[in-house]
C-alpha cells in the first residue's frame, strides 16, 4: 500500500513541477548553476572511472582470446560494444545515482528540514517547479557526459591494448570499424535520456517528502542512491527489450 | 486585518484546531501563544494556507483564503511576509541575495534599485557589512535580523513570526520583539507571531490569544493577561518561576 501511495506521490510531484513556472530570468540562472553543479563537476570522476574500465575490458578481454584462430581485432570490438552498449550509459548512470543523486537528495532535504522550502511556498514560489524543472533541464546534458564516457573508454581500452602489448593499434582501429551499427549509439542515447529524467526526478522526491532531521537526510540519500540505481536497471532492460529485441 | 471564523483542523482523527474564533488587527503586534502543542503553529500554517481547514473560513479583509483563485493567492502570497523559527535563510546565498529574493521573483526592478532596497532594509534591521557573507557565516541573532529584512524588503502588509525568539538569548531576544513592534507600526502592517516566551509577550503583545488543546481559552492585552482570573491564563503565566515571584512581590506591595 506505502508504495503505490509513493508511486501517486512521485506523479503527483511530476505534475507540479511541470506547472506554476518561476519567473524567467530566475530559471536560467538556476538552470546554469545545476549544469555547473550536476554535469560539469561530475566530469572528473566520469573521465577517471572511463579511462580505466575501458583499460580493464581490454586486458580481460584479450586475455580471454587464447585460441589463435581468432582475430585479435575481437579486441577493439568487443571494447567498443561493451563500452557504448552497456559501461558509459548504464554503469555511468549508476555512479551518477551516487554522486548526483545523493548531492540533490541531500540538497533539497537539508532545504525541507530548516524551513526553506516552507519559505518559498509562503512566498507564493511553485517550490517544485523552482528546486526540480533547473535539474530535469540540466540533465538533458547528461548524453554529452556519456559521450565523453564513451571516448574516454574507447580511449583507455586502446592505450590498455597497444600499449599493454595485447594487441596492435591498427588490428584495435579495424576492430572498432568492424560491424559498426550507428543504431547502437541511438540506442545508448536514448536510454541515457531516460536515465538522466529518473536521475533528475527520484532523488528529488526522496529529498523533497522526507521528514524529520539530519539523520533522515542521510538516510533519505542512502534510500534515493538504492531506488534510483533499481530504477535505472529496470528501465534499461526495458529500454533494451523495446529497441534491441 | 486577518479575521478567523470558526476554524477546525484535524490530522487523521486527532482535532488540533476546534472552532477558532478571532481577529488580527492591522497596525498592532498580534500574539498567539500557548503550551507546545497548544496548536499555535497549525493556526498559523492555516492562515499562512499551507495548511487547508476542514471547516471555517479565514478572511485577509474582506475575502476568504478558500475562496480565492490561484491568481488571488499569489498576489497574497507577495503581501506577506513570514519570519521562521530557524530564519530558514537559503543557504547557497549571500546575505544579499536572500534579502534581494523576493524582490528578483515578484518585482521587475533594475539590480541597483534593488540593492539599494536591501541595503535600506538591511540598515533598518541595524545590520552593516553583511552583504557578502553567507548564512553560516554569521550569528543566530544576525540571522534572525537577515530574516526579518527579507520579509520586509517587498513592503509586505501582512507579517508572521513562527517563535522569532527560540535559541536567542534574553537581550538579543528583546532586540528582535522591539524590531518587529517598530516594524509592524512603522509599515502599519498586520503581525502576528506565535509564540510561548512570556518576555514577548510583555514586551509586545498588543493583542494576544491564548490557545489550549486547540481551543481559544482567552484574548486581551499584555496588561489585561496580569489582571485577568482566568486560570488559563495564571496557569500559562505563572509555571514560570521568575512570574511567580515577580506576582508575590506585587502582592507584599499591595
Amino acid at each position: 500500500m506505502k508504495y503505490i501511495k509513493d508511486i501517486g506521490s512521485y506523479f503527483l510531484m511530476l505534475k507540479r513541477v511541470f506547472s506554476s513556472f518561476t519567473k524567467g530570468s530566475v530559471l536560467k540562472e538556476l538552470i546554469f548553476k545545476e549544469i555547473d553543479d550536476l554535469i560539469f563537476t561530475s566530469m572528473g570522476i566520469v573521465a577517471f572511472i572511463s579511462f580505466f574500465v575501458g583499460g580493464v575490458i581490454t586486458i580481460q578481454t584479450a586475455l580471454n582470446l587464447s585460441n589463435p584462430l581468432i582475430p585479435k581485432s575481437l579486441i577493439g570490438f568487443a571494447t567498443r560494444q561493451s563500452i557504448i552498449l552497456e559501461f558509459a550509459p548504464t554503469f555511468i548512470s549508476i555512479i551518477m545515482a551516487g554522486k548526483v543523486g545523493s548531492f540533490i537528495t541531500s540538497s533539497i532535504g537539508s532545504m525541507r528540514v530548516t524551513e526553506q522550502i516552507d519559505a518559498l511556498e509562503v512566498m507564493g514560489i511553485n517550490s517544485l517547479n523552482y528546486l526540480v524543472f533547473p535539474k530535469i533541464i540540466a540533465l538533458l546534458f547528461f548524453p554529452f557526459v556519456i559521450a565523453v564516457a564513451m571516448f574516454l573508454g574507447i580511449f583507455g581500452g586502446w592505450i590498455a591494448g597497444v600499449y599493454g602489448g595485447f594487441t596492435s593499434s591498427p588490428e584495435f582501429i579495424a576492430g572498432l570499424q568492424d560491424s559498426f551499427d550507428p543504431f547502437h549509439l541511438t540506442y545508448a542515447f536514448i536510454k541515457t535520456f531516460v536515465f538522466a529524467f529518473i536521475l533528475a526526478t527520484v532523488p528529488s522526491w526522496q529529498g523533497y517528502y522526507m521528514k524529520g532531521g539530519a539523520l533522515e537526510v542521510g538516510k533519505a540519500s542512502t534510500n534515493s542512491f538504492v531506488w534510483t540505481s533499481v530504477l535505472i536497471i529496470l528501465s534499461n532492460y526495458i529500454v533494451t527489450q523495446l529497441l534491441l529485441s | 486585518m486577518i479575521k478567523v471564523e470558526n476554524v477546525h483542523k484535524r490530522f487523521g482523527d486527532e482535532e488540533i484546531l476546534k472552532g477558532i474564533t478571532t481577529v488580527f488587527d492591522r497596525g498592532k503586534t498580534n500574539l498567539i501563544i500557548g503550551q507546545s502543542g497548544s496548536g499555535k503553529t497549525v493556526l498559523l500554517k492555516c492562515l499562512l494556507g499551507l495548511f487547508r481547514p476542514e471547516e471555517g473560513l479565514i478572511y485577509y479583509e474582506d475575502k476568504a483564503i478558500q475562496h480565492m483563485n490561484d491568481a488571488e493567492q499569489r498576489t497574497l502570497r507577495e503581501e506577506i511576509g513570514m519570519l521562521f523559527q530557524g530564519g530558514a535563510l537559503f543557504d547557497s546565498m549571500t546575505i544579499e541575495e536572500n534579502v534581494m529574493f523576493p524582490l528578483r521573483m515578484f518585482s521587475n526592478q533594475k539590480r541597483t534599485e534593488m540593492l539599494d532596497r536591501v541595503n535600506e532594509v538591511l540598515a533598518r534591521v541595524n545590520l552593516e557589512n553583511v552583504n557578502k557573507k553567507f548564512p553560516a557565516e554569521i550569528s543566530g541573532g544576525m540571522q534572525k535580523r537577515v530574516s526579518i529584512a527579507r520579509a520586509i524588503v517587498n513592503k509586505p502588509k501582512y507579517l508572521f513570526c513562527d517563535e522569532p525568539n527560540s535559541g536567542l538569548d534574553p537581550k538579543t531576544a528583546t532586540v528582535i520583539d522591539n524590531l518587529i513592534q517598530e516594524i509592524t507600526h512603522e509599515y502599519n502592517i498586520t503581525t502576528v507571531v506565535v509564540s510561548h516566551d512570556m518576555n514577548s509577550v510583555m514586551e509586545i503583545g498588543e493583542s494576544i490569544v491564548l490557545l489550549k488543546h486547540g481551543k481559544l481559552v482567552w484574548q486581551g492585552t499584555n496588561e489585561d493577561i496580569f489582571k485577568t482570573d482566568n486560570e488559563d491564563v495564571t496557569n500559562f503565566v505563572y509555571s514560570s518561576d521568575l512570574f511567580k515571584k515577580i506576582r508575590d512581590v506585587q502582592l507584599k506591595e499591595g
